[in-house]
């Protein structure tokens, strides 16, 4: 996520490749001066993965675990680092390693229809666990399983289980089928967290848990959180200052992984706010790899993962033709801080059951269906996409439901396009840039009757022979 | 004349259609995309042009009747049979010289032996080339490369055996000459060309309607033809080589297209050589929605002509052999490669393959029917269009399971021109910028003749089954 690695060119201060895609030679380079809170985040990223690499000599306890429903706080009072694969895959995918790794997998017996997070995971550990900074990753001292709403996180750690040896520890959170938590649901995952998780947390770092170290984790936490939603809301703004979407993704990295309830990460989201709130000021859109957009002919809201593997050439599609998405619920996966969501120091483990049971995996999806219905309106948006990703049999299934069923509510035509996660095998340029343009065109006839525009300005280029 | 120009790039071929300031279809042109976009766009819109002015024509030709000419539309047919050969015999001249610098710069393979073969055969090809076109005999394709290659391979078999030749050694000049001058655009003077149609032809009419004829020739030849607007669509639209504000998705094309000639369409399902598109529209003909199929080329023209290849057939024998089947076989894939594998063990079970065949046919529109559902299903009117529609199994199937499943009720249209209906939509919207002050013109740069080859190609075939 926010592990999108974004190295200034060699010889050139003033550009970036803005993400390294798997085809080095065609990623886009666009001159931007960086921002302060993107060099933060890049150290704080650097930090966490030298930590990573001494963690055995340093003593420290390495637990595995995945984003949606992640209990950082906890894992910070007792001091562990955390690893989540998910994020080891999404960046093996930018970096053009996935490709290699899924095929490991597969030659190791693993079907082409299994997620391929799940293989591009694999894939790395068997070509020897080397992280996204080139540095080798510990082995977990526990897989700490949140299951939060898909059931290929069970699978994968059982896989994981077999190649680690290693205790896993099972947080089962009640899916919320009928779109809300319950008190005994909340009950149930609490109780779990006093006989389960911490116990088993306690023996392996031998300390016991101490409840003022997880309620100031939890402070820092609500701070962050804050800051976030400011920044997600400012994309009400016309133009608006953040792309929510394939930026937006830059922005979840340190909430969504090791971060959360961090000073560092108080640090970066206050930075970004301050950003954010100056672009605000001056009219100024987000950098993007077409350069910054202020110019933003259509606002879009996204639903579904982005294709890892192409993330620039997918990201270029839509600033070539002034699209900005406004808001995604992808970026919402590892937490709904904008629908009232936050942490509370006073209520530790009540709020952890809460994080886990509300977090996006968990919502079925009459509910998903509401929270993009609010965002299309709350964000004015003037179209949505569904990126439906071949890997995630969870979230892909229903999306074309989901699509009639907005239009319907909200009037606000969907576009459908098809990639996937980390497997570069499913990313058809042409088709799904067909599709995108199609559907932009598209909101450009509706807008103007009958009459589709196609240029801002006219151009008569030349004359007939 | 003003007219609007709309050009539709496809895989295989490329459609022009020009229409007036008020919407109507003046002229329309078609040629294969070869391996140069622009330059069949800019032929596409050439022939485009050319078919305009044989309307002007066939209207001027009217006054004619009476005066001593005969049948007038006969003689409109005459016309544009010898105005083609006048084409023929340009390229023909073209193809000549260019074989001739094939071979003059190849060393030893171009020997004394085969110059002079080369001569012989050229020779035979003028001499036969007016019969192909004033004879009636009717041609299998109207594309240069077809038919000069059919007459070349004729003339060069027949010239290798009188010689005691082998074949091969007077085809190879040809398969390099040929790409050079189908790709080499040339300026046509139409006025010209068509005044030497007309002298050829002109011979047997009385001397006063030939005096006519030739007048009305010289005005319709010299008719300014003014392109006004221009928008484009197509496939493999990185490729197109058109000004970026001019190009149009060709699902907005096709939808509108297809409503224009059918005004109440509300489904249009085009199945092209490399896609397919469910597509529905309102009651303008602008799209609302629309779903196609994923990046494998499964289920559409291509996998047809790749059945086609696996079983020694031409496509176009695909659709009547399947009509003849009278028992239900089940093809259960798709997926080009797989179906290839199935097809040959039906054979080898013993399965007839007309059989077979319209069990393919099924599994393709069974696809499409999925993805019409997935676009909204299909309300009043469906518009069948893309390659596809002109195969009678495909087209008859269709009407088979629209019936199932949304009911008798619904009219299917198919369109014998349901080919242009893309660069018919892009035509529209050239009308649609040229009424909102920012018309576009497609401008082609006639290159120099060496330097006219690239080969840009389409960059999306699929990988598993490509
Ligand atoms: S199936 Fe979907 S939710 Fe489950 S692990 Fe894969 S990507 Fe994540």
């Amino acid at each position: 996520m926010s592990l999108v690695n974004i190295t200034p060119k060699k010889g050139d201060g003033k550009s970036i490749k803005a993400g390294a895609g798997p085809s080095e030679g065609s990623a886009i380079t666009v001159p931007v001066t960086k921002d302060a809170s993107q060099q933060r985040q890049k150290r704080m990223i650097a930090n966490h993965f030298d930590k990573l690499s001494t963690a055995k000599e340093d003593g420290k306890k390495v637990a595995y675990t995945f984003v949606p429903g992640n209990l950082t706080e906890l894992m910070g009072a007792f001091e562990m680092l955390p690893v989540l694969p998910e994020i080891n895959a999404l960046q093996s995918g930018m970096r053009g390693k996935s490709g290699a790794y899924i095929s490991e997998a597969e030659r190791g017996g693993h079907s082409e229809d299994v997620c391929s997070y799940v293989k591009c995971d694999i894939g790395m550990l068997r070509s020897g666990n080397v992280g996204p900074t080139g540095k080798t990753l510990p082995s977990p001292d526990l897989l700490l399983l949140s299951y939060t709403g898909c059931f290929t996180f069970m699978k994968w750690f059982e896989l994981l289980k077999a190649e680690y040896n290693c205790p896993v520890v099972m947080l089962h959170v009640p899916y919320q089928a009928d779109g809300i938590i319950t008190p005994e649901m909340r009950q149930y995952v609490i109780d779990q967290l006093k006989s389960d998780v911490i116990p088993q947390m306690e023996q392996i770092t031998g300390k016991k848990l101490n409840l003022d170290k997880l309620a100031e984790q939890l402070a820092r936490s609500r701070r962050a959180e804050d800051a976030l939603v400011k920044v997600w809301e400012s994309a009400k703004n016309r133009p608006s200052p953040i792309d929510g979407y394939f930026g937006g993704v830059y922005y979840i990295g340190p909430i969504f992984s090791a971060f959360r309830g961090s000073e560092d990460a108080v640090a970066y989201y206050e930075e970004l706010l301050a950003e954010v709130n100056d672009r605000i000021k001056t009219g100024e859109g987000p950098m993007t790899p077409a350069g910054v957009m202020s110019n933003q002919k259509y606002r879009l809201v996204v639903e579904g993962p982005p294709s890892w593997t192409h993330f620039n050439e997918f990201w270029n599609m839509f600033s070539n033709e002034g699209a900005i998405a406004v808001a995604s619920t992808y970026t919402r996966v590892g937490g709904l801080y904008d629908q009232g969501f936050r942490h509370d120091p006073q209520d530790p483990l009540g709020t952890l059951a809460d994080y886990c049971l509300g977090c996006y995996t968990n919502r079925s999806l009459p509910s998903r269906i509401d929270l993009l219905e609010k965002y299309i309106k709350s964000y004015s948006a003037d179209g949505f996409l569904i990126n439906s990703v071949k890997s995630c049999n969870s979230f892909s299934a229903g999306q074309l439901m989901i699509l009639r069923e907005l239009e319907k509510r909200t009037g606000v035509p969907g576009a459908f396009v098809e990639s996937d996660l980390v497997d570069p095998r499913y990313f058809g340029k042409a088709n799904i840039e067909n599709r995108l343009q199609s559907y932009l065109q598209m909101l450009e006839a509706r807008r103007n009757g009958n009459i589709a525009a196609s240029g801002s300005s006219p151009v008569v280029i030349g004359s007939a022979p | 004349m003003r007219v609007c120009v709309g050009v539709d790039l496809g895989s295989t071929t490329t459609k022009a259609i020009l229409i007036d300031e008020d919407g109507q279809i003046v002229g329309k042109g078609i040629t294969n995309s070869r391996s140069n976009y622009e330059v069949a766009s800019a032929v596409a819109r050439d022939e485009a042009v050319t078919s305009a002015r044989f309307n002007l024509l066939a209207r001027k030709l009217e006054a004619l009747k009476g005066e001593g000419s005969g049948d007038i539309h006969a003689l409109d047919a005459k016309l544009r049979a010898a105005f083609r050969l006048e084409l023929y015999l340009d390229e023909l001249a073209a193809l000549r010289l260019r074989v001739t610098e094939v071979v003059a710069a190849s060393g030893p393979r171009g020997s004394a032996q085969v110059k002079d073969a080369l001569v012989a055969i050229f020779d035979r090809m003028l001499g036969d080339a007016p019969a192909l076109f004033l004879e009636g005999d009717a041609r299998k394709s109207d594309f240069f490369r077809d038919i000069a290659g059919a007459a070349f391979m004729h003339a060069a078999e027949k010239l290798a055996g009188e010689r005691g030749m082998r074949f091969e050694e007077l085809t190879w000049p040809f398969d390099r000459a040929i790409l050079d001058v189908e790709t080499e655009l040339r300026e046509l003077d139409f006025a010209a060309t068509l005044g030497r149609a007309a002298r050829r032809i002109g011979g047997g009419l009385p001397e006063g309607a030939k005096k006519r004829l030739f007048d009305i020739v010289d005005s319709v030849g010299t008719e300014p033809i003014d392109e006004i607007a221009f928008s484009g669509t197509g496939y493999g639209r990185q490729t197109l080589p058109f000004p970026k504000a001019a190009v149009r998705s060709e699902i907005l094309c096709h939808g509108r297209g297809a409503h224009r000639y059918f005004p109440g369409t509300r489904t249009v399902l085009d199945i092209g050589g490399q896609d397919t598109k469910a597509i529905q529209v309102d009651d303008k003909g602008v799209v609302t929605t629309f779903q196609m199929n994923d990046r494998c080329a499964a289920g559409c023209g291509r996998y047809l002509g790749y059945i086609a290849d696996e079983l020694n057939l031409g496509l176009h024998e695909l659709g009547p052999l399947a009509l003849k089947s009278c028992k239900n076989v089940r093809i259960n894939s798709t997926c080009t490669v797989f179906a290839g594998a199935e097809l040959r063990e039906r054979l080898s079970l013993g399965e007839e393959r007309e059989d077979i065949l319209a069990g393919l046919h099924k599994a393709i529109m069974l696809r499409a029917m999925s993805l019409l559902a997935r676009s909204g299903g299909v309300k009043s009117e469906l518009t069948f269009t893309g390659g596809v529609c002109k195969n009678e199994m495909a087209t008859k199937v269709l009407r088979e399971l629209v019936d199932e499943n949304y009911g008798n009720e619904i009219t299917l249209n198919v369109h014998p021109d349901s080919i242009f209906m893309g660069a018919l939509g892009a035509a529209l919207f050239a009308l649609d910028d040229l009424r909102a002050g920012k018309a576009n013109l497609l401008v082609v740069k006639r290159p120099d003749k060496k330097a006219m080859t690239s080969f840009a190609q389409p960059d999306d075939a699929c990988a598993s089954c490509a």
